[in-house]
């Protein structure tokens, strides 16, 4: 029976198609002391390069796999312990896990588990962790899916209820967006709650999402327990030339100039990332859905979305994330978010919730609080 | 079992039927005979392989098609070209290797096509045609158009391989497909009767599993019978036909052909068996047309070709930017 | 919903798929149900190694079964798609081209050009390559480089499942004539492959995978070869570059050439006999192209000049494999003037 201040660091399970990671660098060594949440490692999952975060305080005791090896998902990569605990008992633990990755029998953690509903005669994909009390949805953006919410999804699975959806054109729900309003999308939304039987949910939603769970929030109150908006649509300036760069995109090298704009960091565009987008494009209906979604985003070079006076309609609790370096959305104006609080996020673009997950958790966390 | 047709009847065909019947032959003839004065002054590039003589198969089959129906012919295919409806004026620019011409230069004579009448083209492939006209009969019939297609061949290529294998598949799948062997007596420069085993042609259907007819190439109201026969039994389902039409091709194989493989046939036949003249004869005798309405089409015809050729000669040619266009649809 | 499937069932999927969005869409070929005329059942067989089972009573009217005559029905299949089917024809073995090959390359690759561009033949011929079934020398060829030669016709290599499905459904919607290459040891591959439709463009290769020391480039079968050597020369510290074209004709070179620009080495290998094939004229390309990117001679990888053996023995000889692959790449990587 090991000792239970022994905290296994494990190889988390970023995505629902992740069988694997590749630690490419360690930034902590044996010896050093850690506080929960800390960063320990950066992990390669093909699709992206995520920061392993410490799940709890303590020692770094031991590093199991070095850099650049490999490890299944739930593998056991690291050991952290108070120093009080004996070698010995560290050892122990130590041992158990090289020999798990040694005959490759790791017990992989439940990963997100992916179902369909029916709405309005489509059928929408989504993922669910946790079965806590408070019930999160997540919304993704224009080009996204249920996927972009890897890092996000499982922390707050802990101890919520959380469904991260596919809309229509998207992902793996059904790719008619009839005409593809704010409307139609914010029906559909709503429609999910009444299919998964959630009399209410705190709404998280990235780019277009933010702008779809804001309409929710304005047209059913009672539904809605808290808004978290990472980079809404619908609150200033747009880069339109990217949002038809992506859609009109057709290869690889059309594509991936363009999702440079989406992170701080551009070297976060990898192959993996450029062809799994090229696959969804090139999915019957995707083409149409996204030039049809154009419309409902862009009136020339503007954006066609008043979010700022949905948001003001809506009462509950709201939080907004926004990367400083967001150059698709530039981080709106205080003044045009009312009431809700503004969070700017250092190292951030686009994408706050991959490229800076803890913000994006802090912010559902603290949103949740104030309700 | 293969019939010989009486070749006297003119039924169901009205003055004006005759008349365009006439205008067709007429056409082809002074088309092909005004190629063979002009590709002798060295100016026409290429090969040209010439069908006056065999005017009355071309027009005795093509009267009885229309819009639903595909024709394929052969190296030899001005006449059918111009008997399916192909500009005569276009044809002759293709000829010449103009921009102007049916295929903007890009085919010349083997290759004249009209896609949008049905006409897959001259072809060079011997055989080339057959298994192409399963393909249009069997789009036909799977559409429910009620349309047929037709493959002219010769008598060379009565024994090649795709000409064979088409008529068996035809017969397999029961296609609307209507195969005239055009047996002028020679395969370039060997006889017909030394390269086909069997006595006729038209003997090799029952063995394919379809009727066989043989017909005097010279009469086009023979043609006309024949054809019209098997094409109303396609159009109803009834399955192919194999038609030999037998007759002489007044030129060579190809323009340039010294012909030392042949006698006087060519002399005769123009005597005494030739198409334009049996028409006439015909027509005439049974008071259906009179002369002075053939001799206007004479007229007319004549204008036509002169008119043809000037244009042709005068017409530019494709330009360096049309070498690579149209290999493609979207590459 | 992307699902593990067969390689073999990927391209039954694009198939049913099409033929339900596409009337026009007709299948015919050689047993591709199988039982025409016998005592027994109908698709009896659906192809001979299965790929086309079950459509012949999911599409009835549709599928249609042939005698053996090649010029024929391939004939009869670019004629259809002239008067406006879009035929899927089979050519059983791509070793029986010889019996077919005028359709093919003198009409239907043609006609667009010679009758000045008035015609559209969206013609496909489905054909089955490739050597390792232990087939022997006229059933095991990989011919794609002949019809790549011929302006006028486009030539698709599909490398795993979800190549192609995707393949398979651009060439059935695209108006030219298509030869779309399956290769036979592949039918029981799988891979991951949306239940959707989708479509890849032709004429853009794929980049499996990124390396920054050496460019290999392979066709069809091929890329997992190339794959499986990128693994062992990732182990020995040298990162490979894989490409695969998917289509021979178009050619994507613009990625080829951008690769070698990075690496200054190529690798390329083709199962096809070595002279005039896809090797030889990938490399005079790049050679023509990115000479002043090169950093050491380019390797081929390609079977011998000689005909399929059939002893299995001889037949493991003749394939290229991921040693022979690996040690071309070591051997540019390693080499000095």
């Amino acid at each position: 029976m090991a000792d239970a201040r022994i905290a296994r660091v494990t190889m988390p399970k970023w995505g629902l198609s992740m069988t694997a990671g590749k630690i490419t660098e360690w930034l902590v060594e044996e010896g050093d002391e850690v506080q929960e949440g800390a960063e320990l490692a950066e992990i390669d999952t093909d699709k992206i390069v995520g920061t392993l975060e410490a799940p709890a305080a303590g020692v770094v005791r031991r590093i199991i796999a070095g850099t650049d090896s490999s490890a299944p998902v739930g593998a056991t990569i690291a050991v952290l312990a108070p120093a009080e605990v004996p070698d010995t008992d560290v050892d122990q633990v130590v041992a158990e896990a090289e020999e798990q990755l040694a005959s490759g029998e790791v017990e992989e953690p439940a990963g997100p588990v992916v179902a369909t509903v029916e709405v309005d005669g489509r059928v929408i994909s989504y993922a669910t962790m946790g079965e806590g009390e408070e019930v999160v949805v997540l919304v993704h953006g224009y080009g996204g899916d249920k996927n972009s919410w890897l890092f996000v999804q499982e922390p707050l699975s802990r101890t919520r209820t959380v469904h991260a959806i596919d809309l229509p054109g998207h992902g793996e729900s059904a790719k008619d967006v009839g005409d593809g309003s704010l409307d139609t999308l914010a029906a559909t939304v709503l429609g999910f709650l009444d299919a998964v039987g959630a009399e209410r949910a705190h709404l998280v939603g990235h780019s277009l999402g933010g702008a779809v769970v804001t309409a929710v929030a304005a047209a059913a109150p009672g539904r809605v327990s808290a808004l978290t908006l990472v980079s809404p649509a619908g609150f200033g300036a747009v880069d339109a030339s990217y949002l038809r760069g992506f859609a009109e995109a057709g290869s690889r090298r059309e594509l991936r100039p363009h999702l440079g704009k989406l992170f701080a960091d551009e070297s976060l565009v990898n192959r993996q990332l450029v062809d799994d987008l090229l696959r969804y494009k090139r999915l019957d209906g995707v083409e149409t859905a996204l030039q049809t979604l154009l419309g409902t985003l862009l009136d020339g070079d503007e954006q066609a979305i008043d979010a700022a006076t949905l948001l003001a309609a809506v009462e509950v609790p709201v939080v907004v994330v926004w990367g400083r370096v967001d150059r698709v959305l530039a981080p709106a104006d205080a003044s045009t978010l009312g009431r809700a609080e503004l969070r700017l996020v250092d190292d951030a673009g686009h994408m706050a919730h991959m490229e800076q997950p803890h913000a994006v958790v802090d912010a559902v966390e603290a949103t949740g609080r104030k309700g | 079992m293969t019939d010989t047709l009486p070749s006297n009847t003119a039924y169901e065909l009205t003055p004006d039927d005759l008349l365009a019947a006439y205008r067709t032959m007429r056409t082809i003839r002074d088309f092909e005979e005004r190629v063979h004065d002009e590709f002798a002054t060295g100016e026409i590039p290429g090969f040209v392989h010439l069908y006056a003589g065999e005017e009355a198969s071309a027009a005795g089959v093509c009267v009885h098609l229309d819009d639903r129906d595909a024709l394929a012919s052969t190296h030899r295919g001005h006449g059918h070209c111009i008997a399916k409806g192909v500009d005569p004026k276009e044809m002759m620019a293709e000829i010449y290797g103009r921009s102007t011409g049916s295929c903007h230069g890009k085919g010349g004579s083997m290759h004249i096509a009209d896609l949008s009448k049905g006409m897959l083209g001259a072809n060079g492939i011997v055989g080339g045609g057959p298994p192409l006209i399963c393909g249009t009969a069997l789009a036909a019939k799977l559409k429910g158009t009620g349309g047929v297609g037709v493959a002219f061949f010769g008598d060379g290529a009565s024994n090649q391989g795709t000409t064979l294998e088409a008529m068996n598949l035809a017969s397999v799948w029961n296609l609307p497909a209507i195969f005239v062997a055009e047996n002028n007596g020679y395969a370039e420069a060997t006889s017909a009767t030394w390269s086909v085993a069997a006595d006729n042609i038209a003997d090799r259907a029952a063995g394919f599993g379809m009727p066989g007819v043989i017909v005097d190439g010279f009469d086009f109201f023979a043609v006309y019978e024949a054809a019209g026969e098997a094409i109303d039994r396609a159009r109803k389902g009834g399955g192919p036909t194999l038609i030999e039409v037998k007759f002489t091709r007044y030129f060579g194989h190809f323009e340039g052909d010294q012909q030392r493989y042949r006698a006087d046939e060519v002399a005769r036949a123009r005597d005494t068996l030739d198409c334009l003249k049996r028409f006439r004869g015909r027509v005439t005798e049974t008071g259906q047309l009179a002369d002075h309405q053939l001799n206007e089409i004479d007229n007319e015809v004549a204008r036509l070709i002169e008119e043809a050729v000037a244009e042709a000669k005068a017409a530019p040619k494709p330009t360096e930017a049309d070498l690579t266009t149209d290999v493609y649809l979207r590459y | 919903m992307a699902r593990t499937i067969s390689y073999r069932e990927a391209i039954n999927e694009a198939l049913a798929q099409e033929m339900a969005r596409d009337e026009s869409v007709i299948v015919m070929g050689e047993d591709n149900a199988g039982g025409m005329g016998s005592p027994g059942e109908m698709d009896a067989w659906g192809g001979v190694l299965g790929v086309t089972k079950g459509l012949y009573h999911q599409f009835p009217g549709r599928v249609l079964d042939t005698p053996i005559s090649e010029s024929a029905f391939i004939g009869a299949a670019v004629g259809a798609a002239t008067r406006g089917l879009r035929p899927v024809a089979e050519l059983m073995f791509i070793d029986f081209m010889g019996v077919c090959f005028d359709q093919i390359f003198n009409q239907a690759a043609k006609f667009r050009y010679m009758f000045g561009g008035k015609a559209v033949t969206p013609v496909v011929v489905r054909t089955m390559y490739g050597a390792g079934l232990r087939a022997a020398a006229q059933h095991s060829q990989a011919l794609y480089p002949v019809f790549t030669h011929i302006p006028g016709l486009k030539v698709v290599v599909p490398s795993s499942p979800y190549e192609a499905k995707g393949l398979l459904i651009q060439s059935i919607r695209d108006d030219d004539p298509v030869i779309f290459c399956e290769h036979k040891l592949m039918y029981d591959t799988t891979g991951e492959v949306p239940e959707e439709s989708y479509t890849i463009p032709f004429g853009e290769a794929n980049l499996v995978r990124e390396g920054g020391d050496v460019t290999i480039v392979a066709i069809g079968r091929m890329v997992s070869v190339a794959m499986e050597a990128a693994g062992e020369l990732a182990a020995s510290g040298v990162e490979a570059e894989v490409i695969d074209p998917r289509t021979t004709s178009p050619l994507d070179t613009e990625t080829i050439l951008e690769s070698v620009e990075s690496t200054g080495r190529l690798v390329v290998v083709d199962e096809a006999t070595p002279r005039c094939n896809l090797a030889t004229d990938i490399s005079a390309t790049v050679a023509q192209e990115a000479f002043g990117s090169l950093r050491a001679p380019i390797q081929m990888v390609t079977a011998p000049h000689t005909p399929v053996p059939f002893a299995d023995s001889l037949e493991d000889f003749y394939m290229p494999d991921a040693q022979k692959v690996a040690n071309a790449a070591k051997a540019v990587t390693g080499w000095e003037r």
